[in-house]
């Protein structure tokens, strides 16, 4: 099933289920901000050369195009390329865990203080300074996968049919997403 | 506990929606909880979105907050799952396919034409977070700063999202 993929290098055959585990869930508990992708990078290639950088960017993409967050996606295809289901399972289990618990445990003390209003004025203050971070790291992704004019448009596009026409998400992945698909279909050479 | 199978179709239904990150389910995300199943207020559901971004790893974890705030440890897990499970189940096979997909001349239209879309979408749910979250201009600075500080410098975003907390702290306090 996890046959080695040509120009990538086998991985390791020390790399077990165990240590895949403990590695993403290092990452997991140690990655802020939203850029858990470079964390992924510099720990994947970089310090425990799992995968080269080829498979890296590959993965990147995989992940990018289908539904689900990059980092689990790409915790689930290097977990999947190191050793298999269990490889892929010990992954997203390892990077999802810290961030998780943190959350609960968040979502325990908000039913408990949300009334305060120091805690009213102080979320306030957090959720101004996370809109403009996750739109600065959305446009800094999303810089990066424009090749042409028209992606612009599909963009554009995006954004009014989900604010401007209010329409549902899934309408406007099907409708603007088939457009964009049929622009760059294939064409005979 | 009746809620939980509710809680875990509308977030498998919303893990299919997130392409290209989270952000793109947000605005179906806030209509399901807020306005359909009315598990939190939206004051609620961006508060908790927010403090998400100060958590470590994956950004969207933050459902598992929504998920204990409407079934306790057991909605908190059935959440996650829910969330990860199905997205992680396709990744896995397509992953896998991907290499015999190699000659399949549409492999590469699906891909550059669902790249701008997502890219949409999740601006599409910065902006509903920015119309709940940006209130009055003082949000509205500290969001532009935040903004401009991340594009030009290095500075660890969690610094700039605890600074965002303490100018809140002072500025909306009473």
């Amino acid at each position: 099933m996890t046959e080695p993929v040509s120009g990538a290098p086998t991985p390791p055959a020390t790399v077990s289920v165990g240590e895949i585990f403990r590695v993403f869930l290092l990452l997991g508990a140690t990655s802020f901000g939203g850029g858990v992708v470079a964390y992924l990078r510099s720990s994947l290639v970089g310090r425990h050369r799992w995968l080269d950088d080829t498979a890296f960017v590959e993965m990147l993409s995989i992940s990018q195009t289908l539904p689900g967050l990059n980092a689990t996606n790409m915790a689930v295809l290097a977990g999947d390329r190191l050793r298999g289901t269990g490889g892929a399972l010990a992954a997203i289990c390892g990077i999802c865990l810290p961030g998780a618990l943190v959350m609960f445990v968040v979502g325990v003390l908000y039913g408990h203080h949300a009334g305060r209003p120091a805690v009213g004025a102080t979320l306030h203050g957090v959720a101004a300074a996370a809109v403009g971070l996750v739109t600065a790291v959305s446009l800094q992704i999303g810089r990066r996968s424009l090749g042409h004019l028209a992606d612009v448009g599909f963009v554009a596009l995006s954004i009014l049919g989900v604010h401007g026409l209010a329409l549902p998400v899934p309408a406007v992945l099907v409708g603007v997403g088939a457009l964009a698909i049929w622009w760059h279909r294939p064409r005979q050479p | 506990m009746t809620r939980i199978p509710t809680l875990m179709m509308v977030f498998a239904y919303l893990s299919l929606l997130t392409f290209g990150g989270g952000m793109a389910a947000f605005p179906e995300l806030e209509t399901l909880t807020v306005d359909v199943y009315h598990w939190l207020t939206r004051p609620e559901l961006i508060h908790l979105y927010s403090v998400g971004q100060t958590a470590p790893g994956p950004n969207m974890l933050m459902v598992t907050a929504i998920g204990e705030r409407v079934g306790g440890p057991l909605g908190a897990l059935a959440v996650v799952v829910a969330f990860l499970g199905p997205t992680a189940l396709i990744t896995l096979v397509i992953g896998r396919l991907w290499r015999r997909l190699e000659g399949w001349p549409w492999r590469d239209a699906v891909q550059r034409g669902l790249a701008p879309v997502s890219v949409g979408l999740i601006l599409g749910g910065c902006i509903s977070l920015a119309r709940g979250a940006l209130t009055g201009w003082v949000a509205v600075a500290i969001a532009i700063a935040v903004f401009a500080l991340v594009l030009r410098t290095r500075i660890n975003p969690t610094l700039l999202v605890m600074g965002g907390a303490l100018i809140g702290l002072i500025a909306f306090v009473g």
